[in-house]
């Protein structure tokens, strides 16, 4: 029992701040990678909702691709896809450098493409939810298209994609560790280094488990705070 | 002009102005399908002048074997977690609060943690207890990377198809259960013939999307070695240093998901035409 709680610790001979370290490289990867997400998101649902069969065509292109591969075998693509354009891009410009590919950029722009996919989803229903007399009351009391969407959308759209937006940030949480492949030190690739060092394989990958399972549980009790806030009580769900 | 000739002319004008009109979600819309179709001409004309056919027929049987480890893997899992999702299930709903407390823990478990950290514990922790594993006569089993991959696999599908199970059941009526024992029907029964036709149809679609999420899921035992679709495109992209293999790869999964989407959602559709939803 001693041994397990030195090579937990966080001193020299414990790998607790190792793994201190790559909870916070887990964390900022999903913090990071959300906005470009939502924004995405959220531009990708305007797109399918504007009712140009075009634009439509062209979202839901995007929408089919990262819904429907892998999510290891995009952030492959991006990576190596990246490192051979990146390397292209420098031949044709004359400077024969090897650059290489930050892994954490990689995992946001991997990680963010799929979210941005399944969130526009989540968006276009919850447009969808609003009645379209929202929209005339707005305009019939004088409100311009952009206060409109402030004012009275936008507060309704939030209740209405805040559970499915919920649940990708518990995916997006758990793809992270797929980041961990190409060599970005989170939780699992620490745990992983430790596990191989000490030999003590179940405890490192447990307390990876653990890890997530505390991220999962604090992200929820963020994210009923943030529903609290959002809801009004007696509003039409 | 007169009015008569106006109409007449109209008559023979091509359709309205407001399929022509050039409005910015057009520009964009059409800006955007020639992106793509750049994108996918690009693709187009990289894999024919890296086209070389006797690399490519090597790998074909190779990327063949892949796929079919994927289908098995896939299959297997989906089905032994489909088996173990029904006690869980029922330990959800149970008035015991050991048993749905347990199954509840195991369920958030299973949701709350990667796959692949899942993955690593099987196959990676579970190695550490060789001696007593092998003192059960189990340790053939943890031995192989696809017997693990398949437990964890299993463990995992089968906590989201007990939410799935649980959630289909609960969204049929009350009423449906009470009508049935009036009618002097047993709870066996009244599941069997009322509640599961019923709670089957609000399944579909989230067993179908746990499928696909499988498929894709699937991918990640590539790391712990075992030669699925996804390890024989790492090991074909590491003999070559050829990007198309990975593209071969992406065209294949997505072709497997698109295909089930569209049977998911035909299926669906045919089940419920009587609904008229």
């Amino acid at each position: 029992m001693e041994s397990v709680l030195t090579i937990l610790s966080f001193g020299p001979e414990g790998w607790g701040d190792d793994i201190a370290t790559g909870m916070m490289v887990t964390v900022s990867l999903a913090l990071a990678t959300l906005p470009f997400g939502l924004v995405a998101g959220y531009a990708i649902a305007r797109g399918k909702l504007l009712g140009d069969p075009y634009l439509r065509a062209a979202a839901d292109i995007y929408t089919t691709i990262f819904r429907g591969l892998p999510e290891l075998l995009t952030l492959f693509l991006v990576y190596y896809g990246a490192g051979i354009a990146v390397r292209q891009v420098m031949r044709l410009a004359g400077a024969d450098t090897a650059i290489e590919i930050n892994a954490f950029v990689a995992g946001m722009i991997a990680l963010g493409a799929v979210f941005s996919a399944y969130a526009s989803e989540v968006f276009v229903s919850a447009f969808k939810a609003i009645p379209r007399g929202q929209y005339e009351g707005a305009y019939a009391i004088g409100l311009s298209h952009r206060r409109t969407m402030r004012l009275v959308i936008w507060p309704q759209l939030i209740r209405l994609a805040l559970p499915g937006l919920s649940n990708l940030w518990m995916i997006l949480l758990k793809d992270t560790a797929l980041v961990s492949v190409i060599g970005l030190a989170d939780i699992l690739r620490q745990t992983s280094i430790a596990a191989r060092v000490t030999r003590e394989a179940f405890l490192f990958f447990l307390v990876a488990c653990l890890l997530y399972l505390i991220l999962a549980l604090l992200s929820s009790i963020v994210l009923s705070a943030i529903e609290r806030r959002v809801t009004i009580e007696g509003a039409r769900q | 002009m007169s009015l008569s000739t106006s109409a007449e002319s109209a008559r023979e004008l091509p359709p309205p102005e407001l399929v022509r009109r050039w409005t910015r979600a057009r520009v964009a819309g059409i800006a955007l399908l020639v992106l793509w179709g750049l994108v996918g001409l690009g693709i187009v004309l990289f894999l024919v002048t890296s086209w070389n056919p006797d690399l490519f027929w090597r790998y074909v049987p190779r990327y063949l074997s892949g796929l079919w480890v994927t289908i098995q893997l896939v299959a297997i899992s989906m089905v032994a977690g489909a088996l173990l999702s029904i006690p869980v299930a029922i330990g959800r709903n149970s008035k015991n609060r050991i048993a749905s407390g347990l199954a509840y823990a195991f369920v958030y478990a299973f949701r709350g943690t990667p796959l692949i950290a899942q993955t690593f514990l099987v196959y990676y922790g579970l190695g550490s207890f060789r001696p007593q594993l092998e003192a059960v006569g189990l340790w053939w089993f943890f031995r192989e990377a696809w017997y693990c991959a398949l437990f964890a696999f299993t463990l995992n599908t089968a906590a989201y198809q007990a939410e799935i199970l649980r959630g289909a059941v609960a969204s049929v009526g009350r009423g449906q259960w009470e009508a049935a024992a009036a009618l002097g029907l047993s709870r066996l029964t009244t599941l069997r013939k009322i509640i599961l036709p019923q709670a089957f149809l609000v399944a579909l679609r989230p067993y179908g999307n746990e499928l696909i999420l499988l498929i894709k899921g699937s991918a990640i035992v590539a790391i712990i070695t075992v030669y699925d679709l996804m390890g024989e495109t790492r090991r074909a992209y590491a003999g070559t240093f050829d990007f198309q293999t990975y593209i071969w790869a992406a065209l294949i999964y997505l072709g497997m998901v698109e295909i089930l989407r569209i049977a998911i959602e035909r299926i669906e559709r045919r089940l419920t035409r009587h609904l008229g939803r």
